[in-house]
């Protein structure tokens, strides 16, 4: 009982932690939100512009660069990975997959140019940092922890702000329509290579943006620091998905997804905290990220397939006929 | 209106798989010809349409629209021209998009998409209207997701698109072929209508013989990659199916080896 006690209250000291971090690692999510769910391409950029955004922003903001400018640019990096990638794909014909693990190899060594080590620490006592961890821990005055939380919300909150507007006007119903029907796109007059290479550039610009801040918020970038980082926005799209589905139904629409999926990071940061204390070893950490992905993606094909089951389609054949009449 | 000068194309050159699909395809429709495309299995039909709207670049030859040389465009460039409607319903339209957003969509075909709002207030209004000349009753599930719509609605829905801004030449490639016959009439019928109402050039590939002697005012029969019969007016008008047939065994010099044509007559 009192080890459950202790427990639950490292739990509760480890959540607005955790939800600032969900928070974070909601940037990347909704950047993969662009290119798997709209745009319907599996872009693993994503791992190696996560790192690449937080050695960018590091190495500039110990350099004197002014923070925002600092993301800023860390954006941009992001932004060029992105259109790397693009350009694999639609330049020079290489699969989509095949181009995103092109670019996320290349980037490790484009970290370790930039950096020319492993680890790139950047202390929140120096520099003016935007949010840290060292102020969502249990000892701190809750207006911090408040400050904290709220930065990283504030972050999502405005991207979400944007990407709505986006995807409302001309060009981003362009791009919905290349992701959902590519030829009915090229029928309407909609330029499909350059829409690919607009929503990569923007989906990892945003991922450039989340290492920006997680750099900040762990107090160091590493060259490591984006392995993956794929698996965990997945994860976060796919939980955000399913708990939309359940909740909202027919009201889950774009803005809600968009919300769901930072969302889906904040839970899937809380879930994996739980699991920790239950005794899963940080060793495990990425073993978790892959089973959660794996179940998710796998339930709704299990629940389809038991509804339409042949075992079961054969069984009530037997009762519709009567006794005597077994299967083979 | 529509110029086709010498039009060939083969697919899988140099393999032994080469398929000389059309074989120099010579064709003027003048303005507000619709015309129908009769002919066998692989004779050419679809792969002159898909020639026209620019799926891939032609081997040789020249395609005119208006006046302008387009055979240099690529499709999406094309697009402003041309209107299009496919057989399969799924390939017209935009499953995850509501009804209006692909009105929308279609409504800027060939236009530049910057970031003004993708669908206005009026555009709504507007496309209440439309839906309603449907009589579907479309206009009132205009937030619906179109995948949610049968084969012969989405089929009216993308005519509806294909013809929301005027092409200069609309393309019908077997679009009713996939729907059941008493749907495939009503669709028939509103292409009918939306053709005249606005005037347009339109080809339709079908291989109803019956739909294309009734429909349009002229008639085209291909084989082997080529026009091989042409008829238009009052002569096309009086033709019956065993004209077409007695024709195809002349120009040809086989039989016609359509097995759909032959079951639905």
């Amino acid at each position: 009982m009192e080890l459950f006690l202790s427990k639950l209250s490292t739990f509760g000291n480890a959540i607005p932690g955790d939800i600032t971090q969900g928070l974070i690692w909601g940037v990347l999510a909704i950047g993969v939100f662009i290119t798997y769910k709209i745009l319907d391409f599996a872009d693993l950029t994503v791992d190696g512009s996560l790192g690449l955004g937080g050695v960018v922003a590091v190495v500039l903001i110990t350099n004197g660069v002014p923070v925002p400018l600092a993301m800023f640019i860390a954006f941009l990096a992001g932004c060029a990975a992105g259109f790397v990638t693009a350009f694999f794909n639609t330049a020079l014909g290489i699969p989509g997959i095949l181009s995103g693990i092109l670019t996320q190899l290349a980037l490790y060594s484009v970290y370790l140019d930039i950096n020319g080590k492993a680890n790139a620490p950047v202390s929140v006592d120096k520099y003016p940092l935007v949010l840290s961890s060292r102020f969502v821990t249990a000892g701190n005055a809750s207006a911090d922890i408040i400050k904290t939380v709220g930065t990283a919300l504030i972050f999502v909150v405005c991207i979400i702000a944007i990407l709505y507007w986006f995807f409302g006007t001309e060009y981003g119903m362009a791009i919905r329509a290349t992701g959902c029907n590519s030829n009915l796109s090229k029928a309407e007059g909609i330029n499909t290579k350059r829409t690919t290479i607009v929503t990569l550039v923007i989906s990892n610009g945003l991922v450039g943006l989340s290492g920006a801040l997680l750099a900040q918020y762990q107090g160091f970038a590493d060259v490591n620091m984006g392995r993956g980082a794929i698996v965990i926005g997945l994860a976060s799209v796919i939980i955000g998905m399913v708990l939309g589905e359940v909740i909202l139904r027919k009201h889950f629409n774009f803005i809600a997804k968009l919300s769901f999926t930072a969302l889906g990071a904040i839970i899937y940061f809380v879930v994996l905290r739980i699991v920790m204390l239950i005794g899963l070893s940080t060793d495990n950490t990425k073993l978790f990220s892959a089973v959660i992905v794996a179940v998710f993606l796998a339930v709704p094909y299990l629940q389809k397939q038991s509804r339409a089951s042949f075992a079961k389609a054969g069984k009530r054949s037997e009762e519709s006929l009567g006794a005597g009449k077994e299967s083979v | 209106m529509l110029e086709l000068h010498n039009i060939k194309k083969a697919f899988n050159k140099g393999t032994i798989n080469e398929k000389r699909a059309l074989n120099g395809v010579e064709l003027t429709l003048d303005d507000g010809d619709f015309v129908t495309i009769i002919g066998g299995n692989g004779a050419g039909k679809s792969t002159t349409l898909n020639a026209i709207a620019g799926v891939w670049p032609v081997d040789e030859g020249a395609i005119i629209i208006n006046g302008q040389n387009v055979t240099g465009l690529s499709e999406h460039k094309r697009a402003k021209f041309i209107g299009r409607v496919f057989q399969d319903p799924m390939t017209g339209t935009a499953a995850t998009m509501e009804i209006q957003e692909n009105l929308a969509l279609a409504a800027r075909r060939g236009e530049k998409r910057g970031l003004r709002w993708g669908i206005t207030k009026r555009e709504r209004e507007e496309y209440h209207e439309m839906l309603k000349s449907l009589d579907l009753g479309l206009e009132d599930r205009m937030t619906a997701k179109v995948g949610l719509l049968s084969g012969g609605q989405r089929q009216a829905l993308t005519l509806l698109m294909a013809t929301l801004k005027k092409p200069e030449i609309l393309l019908l490639d077997e679009h009713t072929a996939a729907l059941d016959p008493k749907t495939a009439a009503k669709v028939l019928e509103l292409s009918d209508k939306i053709i005249a109402e606005h005037h347009l050039t339109a080809m339709m590939v079908t291989h109803n013989m019956n739909d294309a002697i009734k429909h349009g005012n002229r008639l085209i029969m291909m084989n082997d990659g080529k026009v091989i019969f042409d008829v238009k007016g009052e002569e096309k008008a009086k033709l019956t199916v065993d004209d077409l047939l007695v024709k195809f065994e002349q120009a040809s010099g086989t039989k016609l080896n359509n097995d759909r044509m032959l079951l639905s007559e």
